[in-house]
């Protein structure tokens, strides 16, 4: 097994079709800290691509990028082939690529409802143009429910859901919003067993259903689960760039955690324990 | 309906999680932000209608009206910021800064009062703009920065002043062109059976009504609950935050100068020492309302309640007979009290 490569292989997967979104040697710098170097990586429609990392290797820097917060400092940033800058989320919004952070981007006063259309309300189509509650509210039911979830109101603050309902609600915006490219920050970061299962199996149905998915994670066995190529940080610094086909679960969890040092550190749990 | 999504609603079952109890209409109501305000409200029109007799007749709540609008136009306004979940301290002086500015231009400048009032709009609407585009530029909070701007606009309020009519006070301005119009606009009477009621109480509805609309039904309303209740949120699904914030403060400034023109046309003079301290009584009609001081909370119409209740108590303790130096005293035993019935009402709704 060879997976370990230094310089990503620039073509990859899914025979020569243009990505959706493409990464060029990009790095970003905040000042005199570097927190991405010569990061480079494909996402193509109808594929789930890894990002794995441990704290700190650059992940949440990376999707800030790609979401449009703030510009790299060096290389390019190809969506459709085309080089492209984003001065906003808004930007990157419009180009369809929709972000669904950790901390999911609602604001937890707000009713259901209102979260869900929010930045893209829904106006009734006469004079004054006032907002169609109505059909925003029935639209948010029914989005919900096609993912399993079974709000019996949606005019309750959103801060009053669960982790994963939340987590739900936050998908299903982007996908109702005709995301093609999906940014997962940690989505099952705080999601218990079942949680995550529902998560994964969405993740999985927005990939077959022709969306780009990126999934950030620090969990390998979520990322194997419904990964078709993987993308491995640590510090700043992509260590890995390799396909489904070529890597075992085992071998991903080796490297995410840096290799031996996970080997030793079961060693010396279990040592004490024995 | 019109709708642009389709949707069947018929066609959806809905599964009930029992662990979620349904609100009954009561309970929907008593959670609605403005609630303890109005309760309040009822509370303290029972108890001077029963302490001072001569606050029953129609001329007195006429009078209580009055005083509640001109104090109620800039709830209104101070109330949509900070919901927006920002502050403003200059809103005081900023209604005498328009006033002084209409006026002034005015007269030194031989133009129609209209002409003097149109300029004074442009420069409260800079200085709304000034306060929002710092506070976004600098990303200082806006109480700061506000409370800059509100010495600055004091000493210039004074200074100004004194340096041009030389004195305190602006000269009359009454027999200027355009004097009765402006007038007619913004500080008439009319009668409602024999009682004479201001103009500037049906501005303050008119205030009132089109910023509820806004809140509720526009996509604007939308966006200011977001950036009040989370920024960052807000920006991430492409809310113009900025943009928002800034037409929030512009909008304290319109209201200021809306004020302030009715106070140049009631009085033809404007002493340019006023309006300080003013923009506590906003934010204490605001708060009183149910608007919560961390932002993304609160409605118009709690601001107009919390604005009548005001001007209740200011004109309830002269029609009791009692000293009117009472009446900080009342209302900051006011705002305290509503604080706590709003917060106790916000812990309620949430525990069901």
């Amino acid at each position: 097994m060879t997976a370990t490569v230094d310089r990503p292989v620039h073509d990859a997967p899914s025979g020569g079709k243009v990505p959706l979104v493409e990464m060029k040697s990009i790095s970003k710098s905040y000042g005199n800290i570097t927190a991405l170097k010569d990061i480079s990586l494909r996402v193509h429609a109808g594929e789930v691509t890894g990002i794995l990392g441990d704290n700190g290797a650059g992940k949440s820097t990376l999707i800030k990028i790609i979401a449009g917060y703030h510009p790299q400092t060096e290389g390019e940033l190809l969506v459709d082939g085309e080089p492209t800058t984003f001065n906003s989320p808004k930007d990157s919004l419009a180009k369809g690529i929709a972000t669904v952070y950790q901390n999911l981007a609602v604001v937890p006063l707000m009713p259901v409802w209102r979260n869900f259309f929010l930045g893209q309300e829904i106006r009734k189509k006469g004079f004054p143009w006032s907002l169609d509650s109505n059909a925003m509210r029935a639209t948010t039911l029914t989005e919900l429910s096609k993912m399993g979830i079974d709000l019996p109101d949606v005019d309750v603050p959103i801060g009053s859901l669960s982790g994963g309902q939340r987590q739900c609600v936050a998908i299903a915006r982007a996908v109702f919003f005709g995301a093609r490219v999906l940014i997962l920050d940690e989505p099952t970061a705080a999601l218990g067993v079942k949680q995550s299962g529902v998560v994964l199996k969405y993740i999985t149905a927005a990939k077959e259903a022709g969306f780009g998915v990126v999934f950030i994670t620090h969990n390998p066995h979520h990322a194997h689960m419904v990964g078709d190529h993987f993308v491995l940080l640590n510090r700043g610094r992509q260590k890995l760039d390799c396909t489904y086909d070529d890597i075992t679960l085992e071998h991903l969890t080796q490297e995410m955690a840096g290799g031996d040092e996970l080997e030793a550190l079961s060693h010396e749990l279990r040592g004490k324990d024995a | 309906m019109s709708t642009q999504a389709e949707v069947d609603l018929s066609q959806r079952k809905v599964v009930h999680d029992e662990r979620v109890k349904e609100r009954n209409r009561l309970q929907r109501l008593l959670i609605r932000p403005e609630m303890g305000a109005l309760i309040g409200a009822i509370a303290i029109f029972v108890f001077f209608t029963i302490v001072a007799p001569p606050f029953r007749s129609p001329e007195a709540l006429a009078t209580v009206l009055y005083a509640s609008s001109t104090i109620g136009i800039m709830a209104c306004a101070v109330a949509l910021l900070m919901i927006g979940g920002e502050f403003d301290l200059s809103s005081g002086v900023a209604v005498t800064f328009s006033s002084l500015a209409a006026s002034m231009l005015a007269y030194n400048l031989h133009l129609n009062l209209w002409l003097g009032a149109g300029l004074a709009l442009i420069l409260a609407l800079g200085v709304g703009f000034l306060n929002g585009y710092l506070v976004m530029k600098t990303k200082i909070p806006s109480f700061l920065i506000t409370l800059s701007t509100f010495l600055m606009i004091t000493g210039i309020n004074l200074a100004v002043t004194k340096l041009i009519s030389g004195q305190v006070a602006t000269p009359s301005v009454s027999d200027m062109q355009g004097w009765d119009a402006a007038k007619a606009v913004f500080s008439s009477s009319f009668s409602i059976g024999s009682v004479s009621v201001r103009i500037t109480v049906v501005w303050w509805l008119l205030f009132t009504a089109v910023a509820t609309y806004v809140l509720f039904k526009t996509k604007v309303g939308n966006w200011i609950f977001a950036v009040g209740g989370d920024q960052e949120s807000a920006r991430a699904v492409g809310v113009p935050v900025t943009a928002v914030k800034i037409g929030l403060f512009m909008f304290v400034g319109f209201s200021a100068w809306f004020v302030g023109m009715h106070l140049l046309f009631a009085f033809n003079t404007v002493q340019s020492g006023q309006g300080v301290g003013n923009e506590f009584l906003y934010i204490i009609a605001a708060v009183i309302g149910g608007c919560l001081l961390t932002g993304g909370y609160g409605t118009a119409i709690g601001a107009a309640i919390g604005a009548f209740i005001f001007g209740m108590v200011n004109q309830g303790i002269v029609y009791a007979g009692w000293n009117p130096d009472w009446f900080k005293f009342f209302l900051g035993g006011m705002l305290l009290f509503a604080v706590i019935a709003n917060n106790a009402f916000r812990n309620y709704a949430a525990k069901r």
